[in-house]
């Protein structure tokens, strides 16, 4: 059984009585484990797809499992309540509160699960061992670089355990070699058997997973699987051109 | 999320910003601090206005008058026997509701007090029990009171008010000192009396607060040719305390035998009539029912004549209430205003500082706090600006009350009760509750992903 399951997903806005599909009858399976990339280019509906399977939103229609459990009809409490134990976010600006310090920012999932003071504390640490921050515990975020604030929100999404972690745009704010790091960091925890999906418009930071899943006009339009040995079927001519198109693109070993 | 942690929440949020919290707080300061205050200015009205009242025996005193007999009984004129010292025995025995019973009896005439050439111009010359300390709320402060002894043997000993002292002896102003004037002798219509007692001196807040700034204060010269100033200056009910320092009390025996000589003969008895009877109820709640105890019991010593008449003080009492419930509502109308407008304050902050945090809500939101988080967390600020504010407020509310007695040292002495600190603590938290609601429910339904997404 897949972690996530997606069936049909579609979400609509309306802006003005004009129908915006921002995600089409999109389905989608992200096991246990698995390195994803989600790409595409703004306005493609990466965004919209990553905040339904984040459960920050709900679709229009279409069904969505999340380790077993459906997540139709659900209340916002119960969909905060999923955020806060099976789902970890890296924003691209971080999304640090500044008037915490670096500890109690890390914490701050785990005041919302209920954790006692002194499990949090150790948890945290832990957290910030894991990204090599121990030692900026007691900074605020202001006083940090910025690859130094992102490795901060990663301990922050790590902390509470997750069974996904998304990261939207992670090395966006970055120049390339903090990015470099963080990517190093994202590819370190998978390797140890973290669920990690990868939101972004850049193919050269997707080229690091081995699973991508490229969106075009609210679609999958492309899907590499290594596990289908790149012959992945979208059943979509123009998801076929794409992928005829992107053979010269640098992929992975599994291509 | 656990109070705890949102109280701390709430706790950080108004150290970061200090002075927009201290600036939102004073608004809470001056409502408590003015609540409180007014309260312990109309409490210390209160006492002052009670203050006569108790001087003169309480609610609790009744006075029993003889009157007229009414002129349906008119033919039985010669049967009544008028208020006698049965009634009194009487109204011990059968009236359970009725604790105290003192009789009062007057001379025939005024009793005139001399001391050499010194005279008394007015004085309440009483005949009565010693119970009447007990009744009219009377301290005797040197020497002492009558006894059985003293009333058996008709002797006459006299216990006196230090007003009676200042003109006959010269009051403390006047000589310097006490004068007290324990085993003197003074003259009641011509018949030496020995001073055995004298009461301590009986005086309002006002005036007790007017004599000790005096005491300090250069006397102030008199300009122009002397004179009597005239009754100004009284206070309100300050009669009552000049009345009762002219009070002398002799036993009643002595009063009926030395000046109730009235008709002529060498055999006419002495008048046993009383002047009164005082009366104390156990219960003020059960006023009515004492009071028909007692008529019944006097409609039967009086072979059903109703020759008396009752006189209680409800209508004083009832007045008291009545300006001290006016004031009190008009004092905490205008604190409740000005607390409701320190409430206005706090949601005004509170609205501006949710729009300047949206983001913070969103960020807090995807990472798994409830609407119902966000709102504790929200509504938790302002009750803590609210509490903190109440507190300081507590305490500034002695400060004023401490300053306002400085602007008028002579009156009453404004009381802080924990009645008022209570009520105006409560009133601060709901004040914060109140003013938290509006925002609270506002960041809470913020969407998460607009919310991340407002710059």
């Amino acid at each position: 059984m897949a972690l996530i399951e997606l069936r049909n997903v579609s979400k609509i806005y309306r802006l003005g009585g004009e129908e915006i599909r921002a995600l089409d009858g999109v389905s989608l399976d992200i096991e246990s484990g698995e390195f994803i990339s989600i790409i595409g280019p703004s306005g493609s509906g990466k965004s919209t797809l990553m905040h339904i399977l984040g459960c920050l939103d709900s679709p229009t229609s279409g069904a969505i499992k999340l380790d077993g459990v459906s997540i139709h009809d659900v209340s916002a409490r119960e969909l905060a309540a999923i955020r806060n134990k099976k789902i970890g976010f890296v924003f691209q600006f971080f999304n640090l509160l500044p008037k915490l310090n670096v500890l109690q920012n890390v914490e701050l999932p785990m005041v919302y699960s209920g954790s006692f003071a002194r499990d949090r504390r150790e948890r945290a640490m832990q957290a910030l061992k894991l990204v090599e921050l121990e030692n900026r515990a007691k900074h605020r975020p202001m006083q940090l670089s910025g690859g130094q604030q992102q490795r901060a929100a990663i301990a922050r999404a790590l902390v509470n355990n997750p069974k996904i972690i998304f990261a939207d745009e992670p090395t966006g704010n970055l120049d390339s070699h903090t990015g470099e790091i963080i990517l190093e960091l994202f590819r370190k925890l998978s390797q140890e058997g973290r669920t990690i999906a990868l939101v972004t418009h850049d193919p050269e930071i997707a080229a690091v997973t081995p699973r991508r899943i490229e969106i075009r006009d609210g679609k999958i339009s492309k899907h590499l699987d290594p596990k289908l040995a790149g012959l992945d079927r979208v059943d979509s001519e123009h998801a076929a051109r794409n992928m005829e198109q992107s053979a010269g693109t640098p992929t992975s070993a599994a291509n | 999320m656990n109070p705890w942690s949102a109280i701390s929440i709430g706790l950080k949020e108004i150290w970061a910003n200090k002075f927009r919290s201290l600036l939102t707080m004073l608004g809470i300061i001056l409502g408590v601090s003015s609540l409180v205050a007014m309260s312990a200015l109309v409490k210390g009205m209160e006492h002052g206005m009670k203050e006569a009242l108790v001087a003169i025996g309480g609610v609790e005193k009744i006075r029993i008058d003889p009157e007229d007999i009414p002129a349906e009984q008119r033919h039985l004129e010669d049967q009544a026997v008028g208020c006698t010292i049965r009634d009194v025995y009487a109204l011990q025995r059968s009236a359970p509701l009725i604790k105290l019973v003192t009789p009062e009896m007057r001379g025939m005439g005024y009793l005139h007090l001399t001391r050499g050439d010194r005279e008394v111009d007015w004085a309440s010359v009483v005949g009565t029990w010693p119970s009447a300390l007990e009744m009219n709320e009377h301290v005797v402060e040197h020497g002492r009171m009558f006894n059985e002894l003293d009333e058996e043997n008709a002797w006459n000993v006299c216990v006196i008010g230090t007003g009676i002292r200042d003109q006959l002896f010269g009051s403390p102003e006047e000589a310097g000192r006490e004068i007290i004037p324990i085993g003197e002798s003074i003259n009641i219509k011509g018949q030496p009396f020995r001073i055995i007692g004298m009461f301590q001196r009986y005086e309002s807040e006002q005036e007790q607060k007017e004599r000790e700034l005096a005491k300090h204060q250069p006397k102030q010269q008199e300009t122009g040719p002397a004179r009597r100033r005239g009754w100004g200056n009284r206070g309100r009910g300050g009669y009552v305390f000049s009345a009762k320092n002219k009070t002398l009390y002799m036993p009643l025996s002595t009063m009926w035998a030395k000046f109730r000589q009235g008709g002529s003969g060498t055999n006419a008895v002495p008048d046993p009539r009383l002047s009164a009877l005082l009366v104390k109820v156990a219960d003020v709640e059960l006023m009515e029912p004492a009071l028909q105890q007692a008529r019944n019991v006097l409609m039967h010593t009086h072979k059903g004549i109703e020759d008396f008449e009752f006189e209680t003080q409800e209508s004083w009492a009832e007045e008291i209430t009545l300006r001290i419930r006016n004031a009190r509502l008009s004092g905490g109308m205008i604190a409740a205003i000005s607390l409701l407008v320190g409430g206005i304050g706090i949601m005004n902050i509170m609205l501006a500082s949710i729009t300047e945090r949206i983001r913070e809500i969103g960020i807090r939101k995807s990472i798994g706090a409830t609407g119902a988080d966000v709102f504790v967390q929200i509504l938790m600020e302002s009750v803590v600006i609210a509490l903190l504010g109440g507190l300081a407020g507590l305490l500034a509310s002695f400060g004023l009350v401490r300053f306002l007695g400085l602007l008028s040292p002579t009156e009453n002495t404004p009381v802080i009760t924990v009645t008022a600190m209570t009520l105006a603590f409560t009133f601060s938290a709901a004040v914060g509750v109140l003013a938290g609601l509006v925002p609270a429910f506002k960041a809470a339904r913020l969407h998460p992903i607009q919310a991340l997404r407002y710059e």
